[in-house]
């Protein structure tokens, strides 16, 4: 039987974008109390939020989950409705950089506070 | 009783529309099938497909009232008024409520809908045991309608690219069939991002087969299928 098609790409995206939606499951309702039962006032507060590590390495954790999540969502909105090679390989490009800046920039904000 | 059906020949030049149609019937026991073909009598150039009457061949599949359904087992007292009859949606209609079914027989021939195996024949039937002929149940009792496969905005969209509900339970029919001996090359023919991951499982294939079955589910155990094999 000669395979139709020869990306053998499709499950391991799919994989990955339920696993990242169990992350963001996980992480998102515990860095939400973390918050809310803090109800930070004043900078110094909203600073203190941020001191154990944990808090850190969950919220990077979780944006990046975040990012792999949307990742597959926009290239499958893309592989939808973008048919150029050339402009959707582009607007790849653009979210590429734009979620794994935003995770470098998460990184180095939550990094450089304390 | 009152009847909006949608009407197209090209021949005519005409741009499609929808026809006010009354007809003096009984709704009581008959189904909808029964009214199309009264009207018909009435104006031969109405043009429908239809064969066993009796929900079996899947020729009469339409969109009643917004949903896809087999005219043949559409009770007409279950329908409200007026009843709006138009062709399967997503597919090219040739004429009236007939559609052009090759993009959905293409998409179920990409699957190669048969038994593979290679091994000599044996004397006697293929034998399988009850509980491997029990996991065909469910997936062989497709008859091809298009019903759930038009009923899919994945399909409407890429209809080139994704094999649709139809396509994708049959798939699983041969997948689940311990006689099949190419369950590998399989599931290698579906593992692409359109073919089979198209589906987001809204379920409007469930919600549209007039046999009950479920597409999604099937479409479910192949994606396991694929899991188990990668991880």
């Amino acid at each position: 039987m000669k395979s139709a098609t020869g990306a053998h790409t499709g499950t391991g995206t799919w994989l990955l974008q339920r696993a990242t939606a169990l992350v963001l499951a996980a992480a998102l309702p515990g860095l939400m109390i973390h918050f809310l039962t803090a109800r930070p006032v004043n900078f110094l507060a909203w600073q203190t939020l941020f001191a154990p590590l944990w808090v850190r390495v969950l919220g990077l954790l979780a944006m990046t989950a975040l990012a792999l999540h949307a990742w597959v969502g926009m290239r499958d909105i893309f592989m939808d409705y973008v048919r150029p090679t050339g402009l959707r390989l582009a607007l790849y490009l653009g979210v590429i950089i734009i979620l794994a800046g935003s995770v470098a920039w998460m990184a180095a904000v939550l990094w450089s506070a304390t | 009783m009152k009847f909006r059906i949608y009407r197209y020949h090209p021949e005519s030049g005409e741009r499609p529309h929808m026809q006010d149609v009354g007809l003096d019937i009984d709704p009581a026991g008959k189904m909808l099938l029964d009214a199309l073909l009264a009207i018909k009598a009435e104006d031969e150039t109405l043009s429908l497909r239809r064969s066993c009457r009796e929900g079996v061949c899947g020729s009469d599949a339409v969109n009643v009232n917004g949903k896809n359904r087999l005219a043949c087992i559409t009770p007409l007292t279950e329908l409200k008024e007026p009843i709006e009859v138009r062709p399967l949606p997503g597919l090219p209609v040739i004429r009236d409520l007939i559609v052009d079914m090759e993009p959905f027989y293409k998409q179920y021939r990409s699957i190669k809908p048969w038994l593979i195996n290679d091994e000599p024949e044996p004397e006697v039937e293929r034998l399988q045991s009850p509980e491997d002929r029990a996991r065909l149940d469910g997936a062989y009792e497709c008859i091809l309608c298009a019903c759930c496969t038009t009923a899919c905005p994945s399909y409407w969209w890429n209809p080139d690219t994704f094999v649709g509900p139809a396509g994708l339970l049959q798939a699983y029919r041969f997948i689940a069939d311990s006689r099949d001996e190419a369950t590998a090359a399989r599931l290698d023919n579906l593992e692409d991002p359109y073919r089979l991951y198209r589906c987001r499982g809204i379920m409007s294939c469930v919600d549209a087969c007039p046999k009950g079955l479920n597409p999604t589910e099937a479409i479910g155990r192949i994606k396991s299928l694929l899991v188990k094999r990668r991880v």
